[in-house]
């Protein structure tokens, strides 16, 4: 065999979106040496998808927000259960993190005083979203990356050499973790071009991997969610809490076929745009549960009202949190009520002239009149429930992005706690930035103080080679996109948006078929780019977090933000003090347990009225 | 090493359409406007004070003393030379340097390339990098220059309501102001003419009226392949028309006078 | 609904390759992506295809169908008829990896190429005030996905691949414009846009615009103006004259 590629990082980042590449900055602004490894090409990464906004609180729309407001919003928006800590530091320092943006060169959309603009968005009290039209993800990647080639740019007048400190491996996948003594020694994986093997050393690993929606069928994730960064922290020891609470967002396309699940951006209800059935009814108003009647309208009149005198009226029901809209369509559609296609229509053509709608949301109307022949200035879009994100992950410690794993740091998607139960919409983009910043400056501290830095044995590399290497192996054996297809029909059916116990104890039987089947795995042809052998690695990741969500979802009897059970509809302040964490307990087993969960400061806490907590909280929580 | 394909394109569509077209119609213009350079006569309508065009001003001794709108400060001009040699090299000049004509020639005389993705016949390609394609650049130059040829069209296409018997309006006023007004729309919808106008600035928010006109230039600009095919079909139209009447082939349809 | 399609697939890589037929099975709403993806998934599990949002967002699935520079995802089946033969191979203008799959490095050398933001000096983050009107035209330009099809359908490098040192292409003088046109950039572009980034390669035959499937006017908004911003330094003495006098800044 050739002799393997060998390199050295102080700090390496797996993932090339908005988190990690937040955090290569400023890893490398500490002076790491830092590597970047992304499964895609540099730029490409799943953050450009994000439509909405940037959540901060600048006030530059409405005065009256502050990070207290936006942190009550956070919380409320995850029902409690989100990690206060990391929902107070997200609040606090979202608002540096987009002005920083603008240093590096982004040009959101303005206010009429040269400020950054800010629009109104599902579960924020205020308009609080930076945007660029409806691509701020875009923005933001194109941004980091840009920063990214300026600090490159930087090194090379120092030292003749772009990547010296920086350096971008692209269309490379990293496979398995190294682990020594309980300590991050590297990472091991495959170059996508060539097939080739590389093993990078280095004391600190950040992981922001991003989700894991590729193991449902209907998503709005790209075929990179596939949950790496979950099953390598979890292979490597660390453990992930809250895999239960999946969002799914309520406004997916679901025509035609080939495009069921693209995203339609949570911006036109931010703008105007409203729901309705196939009865022409504004169903919304039926849905606003006991929690959030005071904050919304409760009659059409009062909602209208609202996008043009937000002080004195109460928002739409369409803004409420994702999670409740989401459920709503799926009930729309259960009772008979739905479109043709199996959604409800999403209309801001009698909403808004055709020139606004184009100019607000121009990147909706391109996606539909391109992909499904609807224009969405005159027609209503059919919209449906997709998944988009899990709120699970790999639990931090919120200061540093720090895991249980000494070495092993999380930011973004990829960890759990910011957003409890339910992720705000714009609180993904804000999340990244925030996060990415600390793991990099937690990494970074990490490394500075390490005496000695572990090295990966060799007996760890040849073993994570072989792994890599088995569905070259045999013969005859699974197709990798068959089972792929059986794990996402499962995965959608069994643990999606409205669960029931024996529902999942089914998907959980059907898991571990499928995991017996994946060992015989085979796939045709060479290492070069061949996509049947990356989808057999990329399944080993997918069925141990899919394990995790589908026994994670069984343990919680209630019904909270992203997990619904139709068992058990009831949201109950007990489960709200218990986290689910998953750990794995063999080579491709895991188990989920009950840990407590961190009491909230108390200072934060009086931020809210009492009568509020009391929905949430448990009375000897609220000290009676 | 690229991926190994022999076919110089794969499209199926007609590509080959558009560049045909475009060298057909150049074509054609170019060989009319040479004839009626070389034919030195029937520019002039007496009557109705028509003057077309391709003759204006009309500056040298040998123009019809009428013609002359701006007096006759050069002499008879010598050999086979007509009075529309001082016109047609910023004309002709303005046109070729034109950000919408050189698309149109690069793309179907030179073939550089004939249509997108269909590989170019050329050896070696500099662009407009040396002599003589880096004068390209000298595109504004021309533009101010047709710009005052244009306002002398202008004053030419009003002066033509008067005739030798008065105020009148005939088809050939009105054919004179569409004339105008396409060219007009043609020089002011230019790139360069939109680059001068409000295109350099920094800030559009600090210079609001400059800012307007750039919008206003931009929607027409987005229009500027078609202004330049109709504005330089109906000069053609034009002159034949005046041609035609001054040659007394036709009358001219009189509505006033 | 379904119907079986006919396709040629160009197969291989740096040592050769050819175009393969395939009849694959087509149906109602679908586009090309998905048609390559069936393909993969029945009858040639190692076809070598890049992608990712599938969505027309990220610029990843770029290829040529029917010889003209797509996305192949944003490619209806429903603009083909069911008899044709639909040909799809890999962009040209880069060196072949495998299949449709092209090694686009390039236009990341190029990207380096270009200097970075220049921030204001004096200007702390948050105190950037900036006007709505003045940030669109760059807003425009950074609409690109960075699918780099107008790269491809460059022919500066597409047939003549010794271009390539001297011209930064379609994307990164784009890039340029857009930081020349930032309200707040402070670094000179315009002198380096001719002399080092090759602008004036560039014969204006628009089919950077007409592949851009964002739909950027990158000819008209971002390359002309360029080239008369070159213009009035380089090649306008009234401007220049005038800028001498007045000391004016544009």
């Amino acid at each position: 065999m050739a002799e393997l590629e060998r390199h050295s990082f102080d700090v390496l980042v797996i993932g090339a979106g908005g988190a990690g590449l937040r955090a290569a900055i400023e890893a490398r602004e500490h002076g790491m040496r830092t590597a970047v490894l992304c499964k895609s090409l540099f730029g490409k990464a799943h953050t450009v998808m994000a439509e909405g906004g940037i959540a901060a609180a600048m006030g530059n729309v409405n005065s009256n927000d502050s990070w207290q407001v936006h942190f009550r919003d956070t919380m409320r928006g995850g029902k409690f259960l989100n990690n206060w800590r990391m929902a107070e530091l997200h609040a606090k320092e979202a608002p540096d993190r987009v002005w920083e943006l603008e240093t590096y060169g982004a040009l959101f959309d303005r206010t009429a005083d040269g400020r950054v603009s800010q629009r109104n968005f599902g579960g924020h009290e205020y308009p609080r979203l930076a945007h660029v039209g409806d691509r701020t993800g875009l923005e933001l990647i194109r941004t980091l990356q840009q920063k990214i080639v300026s600090l490159q740019q930087e090194d090379h007048a120092e030292t003749g050499d772009h990547e010296a400190k920086l350096r971008v491996f692209q269309e490379f996948t990293v496979s398995d973790l190294l682990v020594e003594d309980g300590r991050i020694a590297g990472a091991f994986g495959y170059w996508r071009e060539s097939g080739r093997f590389a093993l990078f050393t280095s004391p600190a690993v950040i992981l922001a991997t991003g989700g894991i929606g590729k193991s449902f069928k209907v998503t709005s994730n790209s075929w990179e969610y596939t949950g790496d960064g979950h099953a390598l922290a979890l292979r490597a020891g660390a453990s992930l809490i809250n895999m239960e609470f999946i969002q799914f967002h309520p406004t997916g396309m679901v025509w035609p076929p080939s495009v069921k699940g693209i995203l339609v951006t949570e911006s036109v209800r931010g703008d105007g745009g409203v729901l309705r059935n196939s009865e022409g009814k504004r169903f919304m108003f039926d849905y606003i549960p006991e929690v959030f009647k005071e904050k919304y309208a409760d009659s059409e009149a009062e909602g209208d009202r609202w996008y043009t005198d937000a002080d004195n009226n109460r928002r739409p029901p369409e803004l409420l949190p994702r999670d409740e809209v989401a459920r709503a369509i799926n009930s729309e559609v259960k009772a008979g009520r739905g479109t043709e296609h199996g959604g409800v229509f999403l209309d801001v053509s009698t909403r808004l002239p055709a020139e606004e709608i184009t100019r607000r949301l121009p990147s909706m109307h391109h996606q539909f009149k391109e992909l499904a022949d609807v224009d969405i200035t005159a027609q209503p879009m059919e919209v449906g429930p997709t998944c988009h994100y899990v709120m699970g992950g790999v639990e931090v410690d919120p200061d540093t992005g720090a895991s249980s794993v000494p070495g092993l740091f999380a930011a973004g998607e990829v960890s759990g706690g910011m957003h409890g139960s339910n992720r705000l919409g714009g609180n993904s983009l804000s999340d990244l930035l925030v996060f990415g910043r600390r793991a990099g400056t937690g990494a970074s501290d990490y490394v500075s103080a390490l005496p000695v830095r572990p090295v990966p044995s060799e007996a760890a590399v040849a073993e994570a080679q072989a792994t890599a290497l088995a569905p070259f192996s045999g013969e005859g054996g699974e197709n990798p996109y068959t089972l792929h297809m059986e794990l996402q029909q499962a995965m959608n059916d069994l643990v999606g948006i409205i669960r029931k116990a024996e529902e999942i104890e089914q998907a959980l039987e059907r898991l571990e078929g499928l995991k017996a089947r994946a060992r015989t795995l085979t796939v045709e042809g060479h290492r070069q780019f061949n996509p049947g052998w990356h989808l057999a690695l990329d399944l080993r990741n997918m069925l141990v977090v899919s394990e995790c969500v589908a026994k994670a979802a069984l343990l919680r009897t209630e019904s909270r933000g992203g997990h619904t059970r139709d068992d058990y509809p009831g949201m109950d302040p007990e489960w709200r003090r218990k986290l689910l964490v998953c750990r794995t307990t063999g080579p491709s087993e895991v188990d989920v347990e009950v840990k407590a969960q961190i009491p909230i400061r108390e200072d934060l806490l009086e931020l809210f009225d009492r009568g509020e907590l009391e929905k949430y909280l448990t009375g000897d929580e609220l000290g009676s | 090493m690229r991926a190994q394909i022999s076919e110089r394109t794969l499209r199926t569509d007609r590509w080959w359409l558009s560049p045909l077209l475009t060298v057909a119609g150049l074509g054609l213009i170019s060989v009319y406007a040479a004839i009626r350079t070389f034919m030195n006569d029937y520019y002039w309508v007496g009557e109705y004070h028509y003057l077309t065009p391709m003759y204006s001003p009309c500056l040298s001794a040998e123009c019809v003393p009428a013609a002359s709108h701006f007096g006759q400060p050069l002499p008879e001009l010598p050999g086979f030379l007509t009075p529309p040699i001082f016109i047609i090299p910023f004309l002709l000049g303005f046109r070729i340097t034109c950000y919408y004509y050189r698309k149109a020639y690069y793309r179907a005389a030179w073939m550089s390339p004939p249509a997108c993705a269909v590989a170019e016949p050329h050896k070696t390609y500099t662009g407009e990098t040396k002599a003589p394609l880096i004068a390209q650049n000298l595109h504004r130059y021309f533009f101010y220059a047709a710009s005052i040829l244009l306002l002398i069209n202008i004053y030419d296409a009003i002066a033509a309501f008067s005739g030798e018997k008065g105020f009148g309006i005939g088809l050939g006023n009105i054919i004179l102001l569409v004339n105008v007004g396409l060219l007009a729309a043609y020089t002011l919808s230019c790139h360069s003419c939109r680059h001068i106008m409000g295109g350099k600035l920094k800030h559009f928010s600090k210079h609001p009226v400059r800012y307007w006109m750039w919008q206003r230039i931009s929607t027409l600009n987005g229009k500027h392949m078609q202004l330049a095919w109709s504005s330089l079909i109906f000069v053609c139209l034009t002159d034949l028309y005046i041609a035609l009447v001054a040659s007394g082939v036709i009358g001219d349809l009189r509505f006033v006078n | 609904m379904g119907y079986q399609g006919n396709f040629r697939v160009w197969r291989g890589d740096a040592d050769g390759g050819g175009l393969e037929d395939f009849t694959v099975e087509v149906n109602e709403g679908e586009v090309v992506l998905d048609v390559i993806h069936r393909l993969q998934a029945t009858q040639a599990g190692d076809l070598a295809v890049r992608w990712n949002c599938k969505a027309g967002k990220c610029g990843s699935c770029s290829a040529e169908i029917n010889g003209r520079p797509r996305l192949l995802c944003m490619t209806r089946m429903s603009t083909f008829t069911e008899g044709e033969t639909i040909t799809i191979t890999p962009m040209r203008t880069f060196p072949i990896i495998r299949d449709l799959v092209t090694d686009v490095s390039f236009n990341y050398t190029k990207a380096r190429e270009i200097p970075s933001f220049k921030p204001p000096k004096g200007l702390a983050p948050g105190e950037y005030r900036m006007q709505q009107v003045d940030v669109e035209r760059s807003q425009e330009f950074r609409k690109c996905i960075e699918c780099f099809l107008c790269q491809d359908t460059c022919h500066v490098i597409r047939d003549h691949e010794e271009n390539k040192e001297a011209f930064a292409g379609p994307r990164f003088l784009m890039r340029v414009a857009e930081l020349e046109m930032h309200p707040l950039d402070e670094g000179g572009r315009v002198d380096a846009a001719q002399e080092q980034h090759g602008l004036g390669l560039c014969n204006i035959t628009k089919c950077c615009s007409e592949v851009c499937p964002e739909h950027i006017k990158i000819t008209d908004n971002a390359l002309i103006p360029m080239k008369e911003r070159v213009a009035d330094r380089k090649y306008d003495p009234i401007v220049w004259l005038g800028n001498k006098i007045f000391r004016r800044q544009p």
